[in-house]
């Protein structure tokens, strides 16, 4: 070891030395620099990257949105200001096909969206980008499997939710012809992002009066809902003794009445 | 005689010689009944409480009615370690622990279903056919209190699971309770035993729902059965069927095997439903806690008009000497059924008063040949129609795509609109009936074959009735109106004021008839 240092330092008056003592010296602090200066060239990139997004969800708003919520989202007559509602507005209006709407109808409904996703988040991009508000949820933080309670969320459901969706969450009717809609095969991610920007006329449930953990189990309790087979035979559509009733009427009434008939004909 | 026939003969004799039941038996085994569907709507109901009665109490050994609270700790994940009432605890126990629990529970609860059903179709049959004339104004009066007790029943067992669709349902009844002016809110005290919900009136309503209320039933059903047996049963007219007389087949055997084996369908189709159908999956309702409610909460069908109707009442309320009326729920909750079901069981002697008839009915009227009658009940069943749309406003606001408030204004103005109209439609109906028969008397059966005569004229063939079939369409009575006079003996004009011009009216209208063919006019048409 001594040696080989005694071998190196024997070079250390060497002509050449001074120079590539430089060279190294040049390619550590470059090395260093690019290094060091790699992660706000890929900041940069990931700004202009934002900024195309914003102008691109611009684009799309000026073409397709801004005939009623204003050239600036600032809304009008017959459409709101969009300002401040943010991106988990944008994704859930746009993503569940309700924004949009197809006509002027009481309620935007559910429908086949118009936009794909990449464009949807563009749109949420620009709107998020006009004022602070929710982000948009991403899906693969919502572990309600993991993380809910079935009877807690179901506790929660009638709570907060029956009223308006049903005991079971096929929906139901609100006044002059809107409605809570059927919450059956909806995205947890839309469930999530409808409790947080409270859309058209359902009321917003912040995480003060619902916390994270808890929207998680009323998702899993939802979910449960949904899953579950119907274990006393056809369910008539979980919606109450309407159509009990219907069904004792016609099939019930209508078999025992033709049986009737049967056993006071004459025999032939 | 073999051995087998002899030791019978022997317990037989053995049996009469204590009870004298072989007299009895020879006289009442023959009795004749009439044959046709519509006498058997009744049975339905008879059927129908008879498997009330054993589902109900396989379901009484595992009830708990209790309002204690309870942590759940059963079989159905999604409510465990949820607290609740303990008869919703054993409610769910039954659904999900006890073996064949669910089933008996669907049985139930289609059976009631099928009650009411069977019990307000033999009302329409019995009224459409006028078979509540003299002498079964009694037995009508039965029956409205064997319907309205089962209105009750129903509700009560409704209630009893302590669901969040029960403990909706009892407030709504508490809240009629409380609008009985002056004495509801103590009325209502006195029922919960303090404020709603209280922790006594599940097992209240237990005791009414198992015990007192389907001892009435028994007792009422007895004397309605037996007054049928004593009064005998009415019967289509018809040829060779008199007033005095009852064409049909003995109770034994042809009664017993055919009323034995409907009451097996019923069970069957009751079962089936019971096995295939879901019914009030309380499960998925959760627990009643007075905080929560589900949208579409709805009564079951029987009350549904009534929720209709109250669903359709507008917020009106008066506040007088401390006292609050709610005009909004005292209207449609108690004035209107109290009318209704007061008119429905004074008709059988309001039609006697109109009509003057005071004489004895065991032929029934077809419903045509009652214009009046018929348009009176169909526009009663048209207001109960309305109103029951009504109950069910918001699903059909959903399912349609309607707006409720648009079925609350159809009701609001249909319930006034569309009885008068239905009035009209069936009678004008009835006497168009009226005169289709007449034609078909006449002029016989168009049979649509064509005839080209000598002279080349062409004439359609039409074929004579049978006798039966004349005799059939023709044998009902067309009474004049009440020969009421204007002037009473004294030459005092209108002394029967008010009552005596209603009176003449309702005669006049009640009499309006398309006149029935005569031997004469028969004869008439023959000869051309």
């Amino acid at each position: 070891m001594t040696s080989g240092i005694k071998k190196l330092s024997r070079y250390r008056r060497h002509r050449w030395a001074a120079p590539a003592l430089l060279v190294v010296a040049l390619i550590g602090l470059g090395t260093t620099f690019s290094v060091a200066s790699e992660a706000p060239a890929a900041q940069n990139v990931a700004v202009t990257q934002q900024s195309s997004q914003i102008t691109e969800g611009k684009r799309i708003f000026l073409q397709g949105c801004s005939s009623c919520h204003g050239l600036n989202a600032e809304g009008g007559a017959i459409a709101p200001s969009l300002i401040g509602v943010g991106a988990a507005a944008v994704d859930f209006q746009v993503g569940t096909g309700r924004m949009p709407m197809a006509d002027m109808s009481q309620q935007a409904m559910r429908k086949k969206p118009v936009y794909d996703a990449v464009q949807t988040a563009a749109l949420a991009a620009y709107v998020a980008s006009l004022a602070p508000g929710p982000q948009a949820v991403d899906p693969t933080s919502l572990n309600y499997e993991r993380d809910g309670n079935t009877a807690q969320g179901g506790t929660l459901f009638r709570n907060n939710c029956a009223m308006c969706h049903n005991f079971a969450a096929q929906g139901g009717a609100l006044t002059l012809g809107k409605y809570a809609p059927t919450l059956m095969g909806v995205d947890p991610k839309y469930i999530y992002e409808a409790m947080i920007t409270g859309p058209q006329s359902m009321p917003k449930f912040s995480d003060k009066t619902i916390s994270p953990a808890e929207k998680l189990s009323i998702i899993k309790w939802i979910k449960a809902a949904q899953s579950e087979p119907s274990l006393g035979g056809a369910s008539l559509g979980r919606v109450g003794p309407v159509t009990e009733g219907l069904l004792a009427w016609t099939l019930g009434l209508g078999l025992l009445i033709g049986i009737a008939v049967w056993l006071a004909s004459k025999a032939r | 005689m073999s051995k087998k026939e002899q030791i019978a003969g022997n317990v037989a004799n053995y049996v009469d010689e204590r009870t004298g039941a072989a007299k009895w038996l020879k006289k009442n085994l023959t009795k004749v009944f009439p044959d046709h569907w519509s006498f058997m709507l009744g049975e339905i109901a008879l059927y129908s409480f008879i498997i009330l009665l054993l589902t109900g109490t396989f379901l009484t050994f595992w009830f708990d009615p209790s309002q204690n609270e309870v942590v759940y700790n059963g079989s159905y994940v999604p409510l465990q370690h949820v607290s609740m009432s303990a008869s919703y605890a054993s409610t769910l126990h039954i659904s999900f622990d006890v073996r064949g629990g669910l089933l008996m529970r669907q049985i139930h609860h289609w059976a009631a279903l099928i009650f009411m059903v069977a019990i307000v179709a033999h009302l329409l049959r019995v009224f459409f056919t006028g078979a509540f004339r003299k002498p079964r104004e009694f037995n009508w009066l039965i029956g409205v209190g064997l319907l309205t007790l089962g209105i009750v029943e129903g509700f009560l067992g409704y209630s009893l699971p302590d669901d969040l669709l029960s403990g909706t349902g009892i407030r709504i009844a508490e809240a009629i309770i409380q609008a009985i002016p002056v004495v509801g809110s103590y009325l209502a005290f006195f029922a919960f035993g303090g404020a709603f919900p209280g922790h006594v009136f599940i097992s209240r309503i237990y005791t009414v729902h198992v015990l007192l209320l389907p001892g009435i039933f028994l007792a009422l059903i007895t004397i309605h059965l037996m007054l049928v047996w004593y009064q005998k049963h009415t019967q289509y007219p018809g040829p060779g069927r008199t007033e005095k007389n009852v064409v049909g087949y003995p109770l034994m055997p042809v009664y017993m095997a055919k009323a034995g084996g409907f009451f097996f369908i019923v069970f069957g189709i009751t079962a089936f439903l019971g096995a295939f159908a879901s019914i009030n999956p309380i499960w998925l309702y959760g627990p009643y806690t007075p905080g929560q409610i589900s949208a579409g909460s709805q009564p079951d069908w029987y009350m549904g008009w009534l929720d209709g109707l109250v669903r359709a009442a507008p917020p009106l309320e008066t506040h007088a000497f401390g006292h609050t009326i709610s005009w909004n729920i005292l209207i449609p909750g108690l004035i209107i059924p109290g009318i209704l079901f007061t008119g429905m069981a004074l008709y059988p002697f309001i039609e006697s008063w109109m009509t003057g008839d005071k004489r004895e009915h065991h032929l029934l009227d077809r419903p045509r040949n009652a214009p009046n009658r018929t348009a009176l009940g169909a526009m009663s069943l048209a207001f109960m129609l309305v109103a029951l749309i009504n109950g069910g406003n918001d699903i059909i606001a959903t399912h349609f795509h309607l707006t409720i408030n648009g079925i609350m204004w159809f009701t609001r103005i249909g319930l006034f609109v569309v009885p008068p109209i239905v009035f009209v439609i069936t009678k004008r109906l009835c006497l168009s009936l009226q005169r289709a028969d007449r034609e078909l008397v006449l002029h016989g059966r168009e049979t649509g074959r064509l005839l080209m005569l000598p002279h080349g004229e062409f004439v359609e063939v039409h074929e004579p009735l049978s006798a039966e079939k004349i005799y059939t369409l023709t044998q009902h009575e067309q009474n004049a109106p009440l020969a009421l006079p204007d002037v009473d003996q004294n030459g005092v004009r209108g002394a029967t004021g008010l009552k005596g011009k209603l009176r003449k009216r309702f005669s006049v209208a009640h009499a309006e008839q398309v006149p029935s063919p005569t031997l004469t006019e028969a004869k008439a048409i023959e000869h051309h």
